[in-house]
Protein backbone atom coordinates (compact mmCIF):
# COMPACT_ATOMS: atom_id res chain seq x y z
CA UNK A 1 0.00 0.00 0.00
CA UNK A 2 2.59 2.39 0.96
CA UNK A 3 4.80 1.67 -2.63
CA UNK A 4 1.45 2.65 -4.26
CA UNK A 5 0.64 5.83 -2.55
CA UNK A 6 4.12 6.76 -3.20
CA UNK A 7 3.26 7.31 -6.61
CA UNK A 8 -0.04 8.97 -7.19
CA UNK A 9 0.65 10.48 -10.46
CA UNK A 10 0.94 7.08 -11.66
CA UNK A 11 -1.95 5.41 -9.40
CA UNK A 12 -4.26 7.96 -10.75
CA UNK A 13 -3.73 6.99 -14.38
CA UNK A 14 -4.50 3.73 -13.41
CA UNK A 15 -7.49 4.75 -12.35
CA UNK A 16 -8.73 7.04 -15.11
CA UNK A 17 -7.44 4.01 -17.23
CA UNK A 18 -10.06 1.55 -15.42
CA UNK A 19 -12.42 3.82 -14.59
CA UNK A 20 -13.42 6.31 -17.26
CA UNK A 21 -11.61 7.16 -20.65
CA UNK A 22 -9.57 10.39 -20.39
CA UNK A 23 -11.42 12.38 -22.58
CA UNK A 24 -14.48 11.92 -20.49
CA UNK A 25 -13.23 13.36 -17.41
CA UNK A 26 -14.16 17.29 -16.95
CA UNK A 27 -10.81 19.27 -15.40
CA UNK A 28 -12.63 20.21 -12.23
CA UNK A 29 -13.47 16.70 -11.64
CA UNK A 30 -9.78 15.62 -11.46
CA UNK A 31 -9.18 15.70 -7.73
CA UNK A 32 -5.60 18.21 -7.00
CA UNK A 33 -2.71 16.34 -5.74
CA UNK A 34 -2.65 17.94 -2.44
CA UNK A 35 -5.92 15.52 -1.46
CA UNK A 36 -3.46 12.86 -2.61
CA UNK A 37 -0.62 13.85 -0.95
CA UNK A 38 -2.89 14.31 2.45
CA UNK A 39 -4.74 11.03 1.64
CA UNK A 40 -1.23 9.45 1.30
CA UNK A 41 0.24 10.63 4.76
CA UNK A 42 -3.29 10.35 6.33
CA UNK A 43 -3.17 6.44 5.66
CA UNK A 44 0.63 6.63 6.52
CA UNK A 45 -0.18 7.85 9.36
CA UNK A 46 -2.97 5.90 10.49
CA UNK A 47 -0.48 2.43 9.82
CA UNK A 48 2.01 4.13 11.84
CA UNK A 49 -0.54 4.71 14.49
CA UNK A 50 -1.99 1.11 14.64
CA UNK A 51 1.71 -0.19 14.02
CA UNK A 52 3.14 1.18 17.14
CA UNK A 53 0.19 1.13 19.37
CA UNK A 54 0.08 -3.12 18.30
CA UNK A 55 3.63 -3.65 19.03
CA UNK A 56 3.46 -1.31 22.57
CA UNK A 57 0.70 -3.95 23.53
CA UNK A 58 2.27 -7.04 22.23
CA UNK A 59 4.97 -5.65 24.03
CA UNK A 60 2.86 -5.29 27.28
CA UNK A 61 1.45 -8.49 26.75
CA UNK A 62 4.61 -10.58 27.03
CA UNK A 63 5.85 -8.69 30.18
CA UNK A 64 2.53 -9.48 31.69
CA UNK A 65 1.55 -12.98 32.65
CA UNK A 66 -0.60 -14.89 30.48
CA UNK A 67 -4.43 -15.60 31.57
CA UNK A 68 -4.85 -17.99 33.82
CA UNK A 69 -5.16 -22.22 33.49
CA UNK A 70 -7.93 -23.96 34.40
CA UNK A 71 -6.33 -26.67 36.55
CA UNK A 72 -8.38 -30.25 35.98
CA UNK A 73 -6.39 -32.64 38.61
CA UNK A 74 -7.55 -36.23 39.16
CA UNK A 75 -10.50 -37.04 41.23
CA UNK A 76 -9.81 -38.37 44.76
CA UNK A 77 -11.74 -41.60 46.18
CA UNK A 78 -13.12 -42.01 49.62
CA UNK A 79 -11.78 -38.67 51.07
CA UNK A 80 -13.63 -38.36 54.73
CA UNK A 81 -14.72 -35.21 56.75
CA UNK A 82 -11.49 -33.95 59.15
CA UNK A 83 -11.27 -37.02 61.41
CA UNK A 84 -9.78 -35.04 64.65
CA UNK A 85 -12.34 -32.69 66.40
CA UNK A 86 -9.83 -30.20 67.75
CA UNK A 87 -10.49 -28.91 63.89
CA UNK A 88 -12.00 -25.78 64.15
CA UNK A 89 -14.89 -25.25 61.41
CA UNK A 90 -13.68 -22.18 58.65
CA UNK A 91 -17.08 -20.62 58.17
CA UNK A 92 -15.34 -17.73 55.92
CA UNK A 93 -15.59 -18.25 51.92
CA UNK A 94 -13.30 -20.79 49.96
CA UNK A 95 -10.77 -19.44 47.61
CA UNK A 96 -11.94 -20.42 44.47
CA UNK A 97 -9.57 -23.43 42.34
CA UNK A 98 -8.84 -20.76 39.28
CA UNK A 99 -7.03 -18.59 42.45
CA UNK A 100 -5.27 -20.97 44.33
CA UNK A 101 -3.83 -22.76 41.08
CA UNK A 102 -2.74 -19.24 39.41
CA UNK A 103 -0.93 -17.31 42.54
CA UNK A 104 1.74 -19.34 43.45
CA UNK A 105 4.50 -18.82 45.28
CA UNK A 106 6.84 -21.59 44.11
CA UNK A 107 10.75 -20.22 43.11
CA UNK A 108 11.24 -23.74 41.20
CA UNK A 109 9.15 -22.57 39.02
CA UNK A 110 9.01 -19.29 38.87
CA UNK A 111 9.36 -16.17 41.36
CA UNK A 112 6.49 -14.70 39.60
CA UNK A 113 3.86 -15.74 41.03
CA UNK A 114 1.39 -15.96 38.34
CA UNK A 115 3.51 -17.81 35.98
CA UNK A 116 3.92 -20.26 38.11
CA UNK A 117 1.03 -22.21 37.11
CA UNK A 118 2.12 -21.82 33.21
CA UNK A 119 5.63 -23.52 33.58
CA UNK A 120 4.88 -25.97 35.85
CA UNK A 121 1.96 -27.63 33.66
CA UNK A 122 2.79 -31.15 32.95
CA UNK A 123 5.28 -31.52 35.87
CA UNK A 124 5.48 -35.29 36.07
CA UNK A 125 4.82 -36.43 39.79
CA UNK A 126 4.53 -40.16 38.93
CA UNK A 127 6.67 -42.47 40.03
CA UNK A 128 7.27 -40.82 43.16
CA UNK A 129 9.01 -41.62 46.29
CA UNK A 130 9.33 -40.41 49.72
CA UNK A 131 11.98 -41.34 52.48
CA UNK A 132 11.80 -40.90 55.88
CA UNK A 133 14.91 -41.54 58.01
CA UNK A 134 16.81 -40.34 60.39
CA UNK A 135 16.45 -40.95 64.46
CA UNK A 136 13.52 -43.63 63.55
CA UNK A 137 13.27 -47.17 64.39
CA UNK A 138 11.73 -48.56 61.35
CA UNK A 139 13.15 -45.92 58.26
CA UNK A 140 11.61 -46.58 54.72
CA UNK A 141 10.93 -45.17 51.24
CA UNK A 142 7.35 -45.03 50.50
CA UNK A 143 5.87 -45.31 47.34
CA UNK A 144 3.38 -42.25 47.09
CA UNK A 145 0.79 -45.01 46.14
CA UNK A 146 1.64 -46.86 49.80
CA UNK A 147 1.94 -43.63 52.07
CA UNK A 148 -1.49 -42.39 51.09
CA UNK A 149 -3.07 -46.08 52.56
CA UNK A 150 -1.50 -45.08 55.83
CA UNK A 151 -4.66 -42.97 56.37
CA UNK A 152 -7.33 -42.08 55.26
CA UNK A 153 -7.28 -38.93 52.93
CA UNK A 154 -9.25 -36.36 54.80
CA UNK A 155 -10.81 -32.51 54.15
CA UNK A 156 -9.25 -30.05 55.65
CA UNK A 157 -10.21 -26.72 55.45
CA UNK A 158 -7.66 -24.32 56.18
CA UNK A 159 -6.97 -20.21 56.28
CA UNK A 160 -3.27 -19.86 54.80
CA UNK A 161 -1.56 -17.19 55.21
CA UNK A 162 1.49 -15.78 53.50
CA UNK A 163 4.62 -14.20 54.86
CA UNK A 164 3.92 -11.66 52.31
CA UNK A 165 0.43 -10.31 53.49
CA UNK A 166 -2.28 -12.14 51.80
CA UNK A 167 -4.23 -14.93 52.69
CA UNK A 168 -6.83 -17.92 51.01
CA UNK A 169 -8.94 -20.05 52.34
CA UNK A 170 -8.58 -23.48 50.89
CA UNK A 171 -9.97 -26.61 50.87
CA UNK A 172 -7.04 -29.37 51.42
CA UNK A 173 -7.13 -33.14 51.19
CA UNK A 174 -4.45 -34.82 52.99
CA UNK A 175 -3.73 -36.51 56.27
CA UNK A 176 -2.29 -35.70 59.42
CA UNK A 177 1.26 -36.01 59.72
CA UNK A 178 1.72 -37.80 62.87
CA UNK A 179 0.13 -40.99 60.95
CA UNK A 180 3.22 -41.08 59.16
CA UNK A 181 5.83 -40.10 61.78
CA UNK A 182 3.91 -43.32 64.50
CA UNK A 183 4.76 -45.35 61.21
CA UNK A 184 8.47 -45.07 61.04
CA UNK A 185 8.79 -44.97 65.19
CA UNK A 186 11.02 -42.16 66.01
CA UNK A 187 13.59 -42.64 68.47
CA UNK A 188 13.71 -40.41 72.19
CA UNK A 189 16.59 -38.92 70.55
CA UNK A 190 14.36 -37.15 68.30
CA UNK A 191 13.50 -33.63 68.32
CA UNK A 192 13.06 -32.29 64.90
CA UNK A 193 11.57 -33.40 61.47
CA UNK A 194 13.33 -31.72 58.52
CA UNK A 195 11.53 -32.05 54.91
CA UNK A 196 13.31 -31.83 51.58
CA UNK A 197 11.93 -30.70 48.08
CA UNK A 198 13.05 -32.45 45.02
CA UNK A 199 16.24 -31.30 43.67
CA UNK A 200 15.40 -32.03 39.99
CA UNK A 201 16.75 -28.88 37.60
CA UNK A 202 14.75 -30.61 34.39
CA UNK A 203 11.94 -30.41 36.30
CA UNK A 204 12.20 -27.59 37.87
CA UNK A 205 13.57 -25.19 35.87
CA UNK A 206 14.59 -21.84 38.13
CA UNK A 207 16.76 -24.55 40.62
CA UNK A 208 18.95 -23.00 37.84
CA UNK A 209 18.93 -19.64 39.16
CA UNK A 210 20.70 -18.69 42.10
CA UNK A 211 17.66 -16.86 43.89
CA UNK A 212 17.29 -19.71 47.09
CA UNK A 213 19.97 -22.16 48.45
CA UNK A 214 18.63 -25.39 46.32
CA UNK A 215 17.14 -27.96 47.48
CA UNK A 216 14.36 -25.65 49.44
CA UNK A 217 13.95 -27.39 53.25
CA UNK A 218 11.75 -26.49 55.97
CA UNK A 219 12.04 -27.76 59.70
CA UNK A 220 9.46 -28.25 62.48
CA UNK A 221 9.54 -29.11 66.43
CA UNK A 222 8.60 -32.94 66.87
CA UNK A 223 5.44 -31.74 68.77
CA UNK A 224 4.27 -28.93 65.67
CA UNK A 225 4.71 -31.89 63.74
CA UNK A 226 3.06 -34.42 65.43
CA UNK A 227 0.28 -31.26 65.93
CA UNK A 228 -3.00 -33.29 64.36
CA UNK A 229 -3.65 -30.02 62.55
CA UNK A 230 -0.34 -30.72 60.87
CA UNK A 231 -1.46 -32.63 57.59
CA UNK A 232 0.06 -33.71 54.38
CA UNK A 233 -1.43 -32.87 51.55
CA UNK A 234 -2.28 -34.84 48.37
CA UNK A 235 -5.09 -32.61 47.33
CA UNK A 236 -7.65 -29.76 47.04
CA UNK A 237 -11.15 -29.66 46.40
CA UNK A 238 -11.57 -33.47 46.54
CA UNK A 239 -9.08 -33.63 43.40
CA UNK A 240 -5.27 -34.17 43.27
CA UNK A 241 -2.91 -31.09 43.88
CA UNK A 242 -2.17 -29.26 41.08
CA UNK A 243 1.99 -28.88 40.63
CA UNK A 244 1.88 -25.12 41.24
CA UNK A 245 1.05 -26.14 44.77
CA UNK A 246 3.13 -28.38 45.68
CA UNK A 247 2.06 -31.92 43.82
CA UNK A 248 1.82 -34.53 44.68
CA UNK A 249 2.88 -34.03 47.81
CA UNK A 250 3.29 -31.27 50.81
CA UNK A 251 3.23 -30.17 54.43
CA UNK A 252 0.53 -27.95 55.00
CA UNK A 253 0.75 -25.95 58.87
CA UNK A 254 -1.73 -23.74 58.99
CA UNK A 255 -0.53 -21.60 61.96
CA UNK A 256 2.43 -20.98 60.51
CA UNK A 257 3.87 -18.38 57.22
CA UNK A 258 2.72 -20.01 54.13
CA UNK A 259 6.15 -20.85 53.12
CA UNK A 260 6.92 -23.49 55.73
CA UNK A 261 4.34 -25.84 53.98
CA UNK A 262 6.94 -27.19 52.12
CA UNK A 263 5.69 -28.35 48.60
CA UNK A 264 6.95 -31.78 46.67
CA UNK A 265 8.51 -33.38 49.18
CA UNK A 266 10.99 -36.35 48.72
CA UNK A 267 12.69 -36.75 51.99
CA UNK A 268 11.58 -36.31 55.77
CA UNK A 269 14.02 -36.86 58.47
CA UNK A 270 14.11 -36.72 62.02
CA UNK A 271 17.26 -35.30 63.79
CA UNK A 272 17.93 -34.21 67.39
CA UNK A 273 18.92 -30.53 66.71
CA UNK A 274 16.63 -27.71 64.73
CA UNK A 275 17.48 -28.26 60.91
CA UNK A 276 18.36 -25.61 58.45
CA UNK A 277 15.53 -24.13 56.84
CA UNK A 278 15.48 -22.13 53.22
CA UNK A 279 13.75 -18.94 53.85
CA UNK A 280 16.17 -18.83 57.33
CA UNK A 281 19.00 -18.97 55.72
CA UNK A 282 17.42 -16.67 52.34
CA UNK A 283 16.88 -13.84 55.23
CA UNK A 284 18.35 -14.95 59.10
CA UNK A 285 16.64 -11.87 60.54
CA UNK A 286 13.47 -11.58 58.29
CA UNK A 287 12.45 -15.65 58.72
CA UNK A 288 12.54 -16.93 61.66
CA UNK A 289 12.35 -20.92 62.05
CA UNK A 290 9.32 -20.49 63.98
CA UNK A 291 7.64 -18.15 61.74
CA UNK A 292 4.12 -18.19 62.87
CA UNK A 293 1.40 -16.18 61.93
CA UNK A 294 1.76 -13.41 64.23
CA UNK A 295 -0.07 -9.97 63.50
CA UNK A 296 2.34 -8.70 66.39
CA UNK A 297 5.81 -8.72 65.06
CA UNK A 298 6.26 -7.32 61.97
CA UNK A 299 8.18 -8.46 59.16
CA UNK A 300 11.70 -6.23 58.98
CA UNK A 301 10.08 -4.60 55.73
CA UNK A 302 6.23 -4.76 56.45
CA UNK A 303 3.61 -5.08 59.13
CA UNK A 304 2.10 -8.68 59.67
CA UNK A 305 -1.10 -6.72 61.13
CA UNK A 306 -3.28 -6.84 58.02
CA UNK A 307 -3.48 -9.38 54.82
CA UNK A 308 -5.39 -9.36 51.56
CA UNK A 309 -7.60 -12.20 51.84
CA UNK A 310 -7.85 -13.02 48.10
CA UNK A 311 -11.20 -12.14 46.51
CA UNK A 312 -11.60 -9.11 48.72
CA UNK A 313 -10.87 -5.24 48.57
CA UNK A 314 -10.54 -4.37 51.92
CA UNK A 315 -7.66 -5.95 53.80
CA UNK A 316 -8.60 -7.90 57.40
CA UNK A 317 -7.19 -8.30 60.82
CA UNK A 318 -4.42 -10.77 60.48
CA UNK A 319 -5.25 -13.43 63.79
CA UNK A 320 -2.71 -14.72 66.13
CA UNK A 321 -1.21 -17.79 64.75
CA UNK A 322 -3.68 -17.29 61.81
CA UNK A 323 -6.67 -18.08 63.77
CA UNK A 324 -5.82 -21.43 65.75
CA UNK A 325 -4.52 -19.65 68.76
CA UNK A 326 -6.64 -22.33 70.67
CA UNK A 327 -5.20 -25.36 69.44
CA UNK A 328 -1.69 -24.29 69.37
CA UNK A 329 -0.39 -21.57 71.68
CA UNK A 330 0.21 -23.85 74.65
CA UNK A 331 3.29 -24.77 72.50
CA UNK A 332 4.62 -21.52 72.83
CA UNK A 333 3.68 -20.88 76.24
CA UNK A 334 7.03 -19.46 78.05
CA UNK A 335 8.65 -17.90 75.05
CA UNK A 336 9.26 -14.88 73.40
CA UNK A 337 7.66 -15.04 70.11
CA UNK A 338 9.78 -11.64 69.49
CA UNK A 339 12.73 -13.37 69.86
CA UNK A 340 11.47 -17.04 67.77
CA UNK A 341 9.87 -15.17 65.59
CA UNK B 1 18.57 16.24 9.39
CA UNK B 2 15.92 18.59 9.84
CA UNK B 3 11.67 17.62 10.79
CA UNK B 4 9.09 20.07 10.21
CA UNK B 5 6.63 20.94 13.05
CA UNK B 6 4.17 19.02 11.92
CA UNK B 7 6.03 15.96 11.96
CA UNK B 8 7.53 16.83 14.98
CA UNK B 9 3.96 17.44 16.46
CA UNK B 10 2.96 14.04 14.86
CA UNK B 11 5.84 11.95 16.35
CA UNK B 12 4.48 13.43 20.16
CA UNK B 13 1.26 12.51 19.08
CA UNK B 14 2.39 8.99 18.63
CA UNK B 15 4.53 8.71 21.79
CA UNK B 16 1.57 10.08 23.75
CA UNK B 17 -0.93 7.30 22.13
CA UNK B 18 1.56 4.60 23.18
CA UNK B 19 2.45 5.72 26.44
CA UNK B 20 -1.76 5.36 27.09
CA UNK B 21 -1.49 1.73 25.74
CA UNK B 22 -0.50 -0.03 29.06
CA UNK B 23 -2.76 2.27 30.93
CA UNK B 24 -5.74 1.27 28.83
CA UNK B 25 -5.00 -2.47 28.61
CA UNK B 26 -4.83 -2.25 32.52
CA UNK B 27 -7.79 -0.63 32.28
CA UNK B 28 -9.78 -3.18 29.90
CA UNK B 29 -7.61 -6.27 31.97
CA UNK B 30 -9.44 -5.02 35.03
CA UNK B 31 -12.74 -4.17 33.30
CA UNK B 32 -12.53 -7.86 32.41
CA UNK B 33 -11.26 -9.41 35.34
CA UNK B 34 -8.36 -10.87 34.07
CA UNK B 35 -5.82 -9.25 36.57
CA UNK B 36 -6.04 -12.52 38.45
CA UNK B 37 -6.03 -13.46 42.05
CA UNK B 38 -4.72 -10.51 43.41
CA UNK B 39 -5.90 -7.56 41.24
CA UNK B 40 -4.62 -4.55 43.54
CA UNK B 41 -1.14 -6.05 44.12
CA UNK B 42 -0.91 -5.99 40.30
CA UNK B 43 -2.10 -2.82 39.29
CA UNK B 44 0.66 -1.32 42.11
CA UNK B 45 3.35 -3.57 40.55
CA UNK B 46 2.22 -2.29 37.07
CA UNK B 47 2.14 0.86 37.53
CA UNK B 48 5.17 0.69 39.73
CA UNK B 49 6.86 -0.76 37.09
CA UNK B 50 5.96 1.84 34.50
CA UNK B 51 7.09 4.45 36.75
CA UNK B 52 10.26 3.67 36.81
CA UNK B 53 10.61 3.03 32.81
CA UNK B 54 9.31 6.51 31.85
CA UNK B 55 11.99 7.87 34.59
CA UNK B 56 14.34 6.24 32.63
CA UNK B 57 13.28 6.74 28.93
CA UNK B 58 13.07 10.08 29.80
CA UNK B 59 17.11 10.10 31.07
CA UNK B 60 17.92 7.83 27.80
CA UNK B 61 16.54 10.93 25.45
CA UNK B 62 19.71 12.96 26.03
CA UNK B 63 22.43 10.42 24.92
CA UNK B 64 20.21 8.69 22.44
CA UNK B 65 19.77 11.85 20.73
CA UNK B 66 23.69 12.50 20.71
CA UNK B 67 24.18 8.74 19.21
CA UNK B 68 21.61 8.93 16.48
CA UNK B 69 21.61 12.54 16.17
CA UNK B 70 17.81 12.98 15.85
CA UNK B 71 17.24 16.55 17.09
CA UNK B 72 13.39 16.04 17.81
CA UNK B 73 13.93 14.08 20.62
CA UNK B 74 14.64 16.42 22.45
CA UNK B 75 10.91 17.39 22.55
CA UNK B 76 9.49 14.52 23.71
CA UNK B 77 11.46 14.09 26.87
CA UNK B 78 8.96 16.57 28.62
CA UNK B 79 6.43 14.21 27.84
CA UNK B 80 8.22 11.19 29.56
CA UNK B 81 8.87 12.96 32.17
CA UNK B 82 5.45 13.43 32.56
CA UNK B 83 4.22 10.06 31.76
CA UNK B 84 6.73 9.20 34.88
CA UNK B 85 4.96 11.23 36.77
CA UNK B 86 1.60 10.05 35.91
CA UNK B 87 2.16 6.47 36.33
CA UNK B 88 3.77 7.37 39.88
CA UNK B 89 0.70 9.51 40.98
CA UNK B 90 -1.91 6.34 39.90
CA UNK B 91 1.16 4.02 41.77
CA UNK B 92 0.96 6.48 44.79
CA UNK B 93 -2.68 6.66 44.82
CA UNK B 94 -3.61 2.56 44.45
CA UNK B 95 -1.84 2.50 47.53
CA UNK B 96 -3.30 5.20 49.79
CA UNK B 97 -6.50 4.32 48.34
CA UNK B 98 -6.72 0.12 48.37
CA UNK B 99 -3.92 -0.59 51.00
CA UNK B 100 -4.61 1.87 53.24
CA UNK B 101 -8.06 3.34 52.82
CA UNK B 102 -6.65 7.01 52.61
CA UNK B 103 -6.25 6.51 56.68
CA UNK B 104 -3.66 8.91 57.01
CA UNK B 105 -2.20 8.18 59.98
CA UNK B 106 -1.74 4.32 58.77
CA UNK B 107 0.30 6.11 56.01
CA UNK B 108 2.64 8.09 58.03
CA UNK B 109 3.34 4.71 60.32
CA UNK B 110 3.66 2.75 57.23
CA UNK B 111 6.77 5.21 55.97
CA UNK B 112 8.02 5.89 59.56
CA UNK B 113 8.27 1.83 59.80
CA UNK B 114 9.64 0.08 56.02
CA UNK B 115 12.12 2.40 54.48
CA UNK B 116 11.20 1.00 51.46
CA UNK B 117 7.88 2.80 51.87
CA UNK B 118 9.73 6.49 52.63
CA UNK B 119 12.22 5.92 49.61
CA UNK B 120 8.95 5.28 47.60
CA UNK B 121 7.58 8.53 48.79
CA UNK B 122 10.62 10.53 48.58
CA UNK B 123 11.11 9.48 44.78
CA UNK B 124 7.27 10.52 44.46
CA UNK B 125 8.04 13.81 46.16
CA UNK B 126 10.99 14.43 44.05
CA UNK B 127 8.94 14.15 40.38
CA UNK B 128 6.65 16.34 41.96
CA UNK B 129 8.64 19.89 41.48
CA UNK B 130 9.99 18.49 37.89
CA UNK B 131 6.41 17.79 36.91
CA UNK B 132 5.68 21.84 38.51
CA UNK B 133 8.46 23.38 36.68
CA UNK B 134 7.86 21.70 33.33
CA UNK B 135 6.17 24.33 31.34
CA UNK B 136 7.57 26.72 28.91
CA UNK B 137 6.79 29.33 31.44
CA UNK B 138 8.17 27.66 34.29
CA UNK B 139 11.21 27.32 32.03
CA UNK B 140 11.61 30.82 31.46
CA UNK B 141 10.58 32.30 34.94
CA UNK B 142 13.62 30.16 36.77
CA UNK B 143 16.08 30.34 33.70
CA UNK B 144 17.36 27.29 31.69
CA UNK B 145 20.77 27.39 33.40
CA UNK B 146 18.90 26.89 36.57
CA UNK B 147 16.13 24.88 35.44
CA UNK B 148 18.85 22.25 34.34
CA UNK B 149 20.32 22.08 37.50
CA UNK B 150 16.68 21.20 39.53
CA UNK B 151 16.08 18.82 36.53
CA UNK B 152 19.04 16.85 37.58
CA UNK B 153 16.72 15.72 40.38
CA UNK B 154 15.59 13.13 37.90
CA UNK B 155 17.67 10.91 38.30
CA UNK B 156 17.87 11.19 42.35
CA UNK B 157 14.35 10.01 42.04
CA UNK B 158 15.38 6.92 39.29
CA UNK B 159 17.53 6.08 42.13
CA UNK B 160 14.93 6.11 45.21
CA UNK B 161 13.14 4.08 41.99
CA UNK B 162 15.00 1.35 41.97
CA UNK B 163 16.11 1.71 45.61
CA UNK B 164 12.31 1.53 46.42
CA UNK B 165 12.14 -1.67 44.09
CA UNK B 166 14.75 -3.31 45.30
CA UNK B 167 14.26 -3.23 49.13
CA UNK B 168 10.31 -4.78 48.59
CA UNK B 169 11.20 -8.23 47.12
CA UNK B 170 11.54 -11.06 48.71
CA UNK B 171 14.22 -12.99 47.02
CA UNK B 172 14.35 -12.23 43.60
CA UNK B 173 16.46 -9.03 43.25
CA UNK B 174 17.30 -9.51 39.17
CA UNK B 175 14.22 -6.97 37.72
CA UNK B 176 15.25 -3.84 40.07
CA UNK B 177 18.58 -4.90 39.69
CA UNK B 178 18.66 -4.97 36.01
CA UNK B 179 16.68 -1.48 36.40
CA UNK B 180 20.01 -0.49 38.41
CA UNK B 181 22.09 -1.11 35.84
CA UNK B 182 20.73 0.85 33.07
CA UNK B 183 19.88 3.92 35.48
CA UNK B 184 24.23 3.30 36.11
CA UNK B 185 25.01 3.15 32.19
CA UNK B 186 22.49 6.31 32.03
CA UNK B 187 24.82 8.07 34.53
CA UNK B 188 27.98 6.92 34.00
CA UNK B 189 27.22 8.72 30.09
CA UNK B 190 26.58 11.62 31.69
CA UNK B 191 29.59 11.96 34.24
CA UNK B 192 31.83 10.81 30.45
CA UNK B 193 30.19 13.93 29.08
CA UNK B 194 30.57 15.91 31.71
CA UNK B 195 34.58 15.34 32.10
CA UNK B 196 35.64 13.40 29.48
CA UNK B 197 34.09 15.22 26.68
CA UNK B 198 36.08 14.22 23.46
CA UNK B 199 35.23 10.61 24.49
CA UNK B 200 31.37 10.83 24.23
CA UNK B 201 31.67 13.51 21.24
CA UNK B 202 33.72 10.70 19.05
CA UNK B 203 30.28 8.62 19.19
CA UNK B 204 27.67 11.40 18.83
CA UNK B 205 26.33 11.92 15.37
CA UNK B 206 25.86 15.97 15.69
CA UNK B 207 28.17 16.91 18.48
Amino acid sequence: MYYIFEEPLLLRALFKMLIKRPDDIKGSEITDDSTYVNRRSFIQKAVIFAGTTAATGILYKMINPKPPIVFEGEKLTGVTPASADVIPVIDEKQTPLIDIANYNNFYEFSTDKREVAEIAKGFISKPWTVTVEGLVNKPKTYDLDDLIKLAPLEDRVYRMRCVEGWSMVIPWVGFPLAKLLKEVDPLSKAKYVAFQTLFDPKRFPNQNSYVLDWPYVEGLRLDEAMHPLTILATGMYGQSLPPQDGAPIRLVVPWKYGFKGIKSIVKIKLVAEQPPTTWNIAGPDEYGFYSNVNPNVAHPRWSQATERRIGEYERRKTLMFNGYADQVAYMYQGMDLREYY
Amino acid sequence: MSTSLTEIRFNQSVIFVNALVPLALLGWDGYNHQLGANPLEYVTHTTGILTLVFLLLTLAVTPTRKFTGIPWLVRVRRMLGLFAFFYGTLHLITYMWFDKAFAVIAIAKDVWARPFIAIGMTGFFLMLPLAITSTNKMVKRIGGKRWQQLHKLTYVAGIAGVLHYWMLVKADTRIPIAFGIVLLILFAYRLADKYFPTLTRKFSVNG
